[in-house]
């Protein structure tokens, strides 16, 4: 195992927290249960690493191995990463395509060999139909950097692909030629909204039909299942001031008004959907905020007409 | 006027008018709670149902003697097609994080008969607590009050015992609406809550 493998190896076992260690370990499944034996978790970690690597030395350790190592690691730690979501769109017209995991993983590798030898490719399939992808990338000349690869996770049965930050912005399209030929429709999960109607007859609800209606119309914005994960949305205005109040200075302007709005939360999509069912705001809500999952966008730019 | 979460003495000259009231009319008496069922019906008022949900549930857990009943209504008008018993208080629930709620309430303002500002009207605020979360003055709903001169409570709805506490409150004041507590009339609690506010505060 040539040096720079045994780096690397040795730093991805450094990140990992101690609390985690034999879980990722296990994981893994590399190193066998013999092996992690003889080994004393009960040490510092710095000693502890060191022994770790020299058992994967023992195994003959390859690149693959410790990309699958990092792959493990990044899954536990997903939350850390920033990731952008790509939705695959559908020609009119297309077939619905079976979904052949194998074949993919091998197109896959083929196609990004075909345009550049150096480069590491890991798969690792996960919950729920998907996998994870690992890239390293080199360049013509020098070998692949384990240090900065990139992960892409594909939801087989979902057109959409999430990636983690690619500092390279030109290989974007050379992972986008990966996924024309699988497109798949996104199948709707059905979940049935419970309407926490309160049972105390000594309770009456005057507006029953109206929060029937929020709820409706609620539903009809934004689907019965749960919604992608987003942090913030940013809407941008150059917009003129617009006023009920005759004589107002603002609305005097020529020029327009900019403004940035910024909405950031835990679960956007979500927070927004619980809007008008929890009385804080009107239903149907604005079309500038139900659109972020149809247009698949949360950057706006709004001007006047 | 203001209730601020805790406990306000009135005035000395005030409690002592409260018992005469009382004291004066033996034979007006009626008979105990616990010989007859006493009727009367709440409304409601905000746009967060979840709290206005919370808070019935607090006045039903209090009240145990008379056949209370609330109605929850996002705003006013309540929809005419329904046969209910007369509303004896409504309370206008305002989250001063919710500029949406005010405004809410302040158009149901406008469907409310005149004769309710007689005492059967009051104010409800919750929010106050976190301030960083308020995007309305306290002062604007203490104003809206005393432009409807009506009663004004300060409750975080979200906190459980004080939420039971401003329920008690309620369950007594609705008493006092629905005529069940002997000599005290709506119009008597509203000017005894009233006489107790600093008089250089009133309005003109």
């Amino acid at each position: 195992m040539d040096e720079t493998l045994a780096e690397f190896i040795k730093r991805t076992i450094l990140k990992i927290p101690m609390t985690e260690m034999m879980t990722v370990l296990k994981a893994w499944d590399f190193l066998s249960e013999k092996q992690l034996q003889t080994v004393n978790f009960r040490q510092r970690k710095e000693p502890l690493v060191h022994d770790l690597v020299l058992l994967c030395e023992e195994k003959r350790a390859s690149v693959h191995d410790a990309a699958l190592l990092d792959i493990i690691y990044t899954q536990f730690h997903r939350h850390q990463k920033v990731w952008d979501v790509f939705q695959m769109s559908k020609e009119p017209g297309e077939d619905i395509d079976l979904f052949d995991m194998e074949q993919f993983k091998s197109s896959f590798v083929k196609i990004l060999r075909r345009a550049l030898k150096n480069v590491t490719v890991s798969f690792r399939d996960a919950e729920e139909n998907s996998v994870w992808i690992r890239i390293a990338w080199g360049t013509q000349y020098r070998k692949p950097n384990q240090y900065k690869p990139v992960y892409v996770v594909y939801y087989s049965q979902t057109p959409y692909v999430f990636t983690s930050c690619c500092q390279l912005k030109s290989n974007i399209p050379l992972l986008g030629q990966n996924f024309e030929t699988h497109n798949t429709a996104m199948p709707l999960q059905e979940r049935t909204l419970e309407l926490d109607i309160h049972m105390d007859s000594r309770i009456i609800h005057e507006n029953r039909i109206e929060k029937e209606r929020v709820q409706r119309v609620t539903q009809e914005a934004f689907g019965n299942y749960p919604q992608p994960r987003l942090e913030f949305a940013q809407y941008k205005l150059e917009t003129k001031f617009k006023s009920d109040f005759n004589g107002d200075i603002l609305a005097e302007r020529k020029e327009p008004l900019r403004c940035l709005i910024k909405f950031s939360s835990p679960h956007l999509l979500e927070a927004l959907k619980a809007l008008a069912p929890a009385g804080i705001a009107d239903a149907p809500l604005s079309p500038l905020l139900t659109c972020i999952p149809n247009k698949g966008m949360n950057y706006f730019k709004i001007r006047d007409k | 006027m203001c209730f601020p979460g805790s406990l306000v003495r009135p005035p000395e000259g005030v409690y002592r008018e409260v018992r005469s009231a009382v004291r004066t009319g033996p034979e007006r008496l009626q008979p105990g709670p616990s010989t007859r069922a006493w009727r009367s019906s709440l409304s409601l008022v905000g746009t967060e149902d979840a709290l206005l949900q919370q808070l019935a549930d607090s006045m039903l857990k209090e009240d145990c003697a008379s056949e209370l009943k609330v109605h929850l209504a996002r705003s006013l008008p309540l929809p005419s097609n329904v046969n209910r018993p007369r509303i004896d208080l409504i309370v206008f629930v305002v989250n001063l994080h919710s500029k949406y709620s005010l405004r809410n309430v302040e158009e149901s303002l406008h469907h409310v008969d005149a004769t309710f500002f007689l005492g059967k009207v009051g104010f409800l605020i919750t929010g106050a607590g976190r301030e960083g979360h308020c995007s309305i003055h306290w002062n604007t709903v203490v104003r809206l009050a005393r432009t409807y001169r009506s009663p004004l409570l300060f409750c975080d709805l979200e906190v459980e015992g004080f939420r039971a506490t401003v329920a008690q409150r309620l369950v007594r004041m609705l008493q006092i609406c629905a005529g069940h507590v002997p000599g005290v009339s709506a119009l008597n609690l509203l000017s005894l809550l009233r006489s107790s506010e600093n008089p250089a505060l009133e309005d003109v």
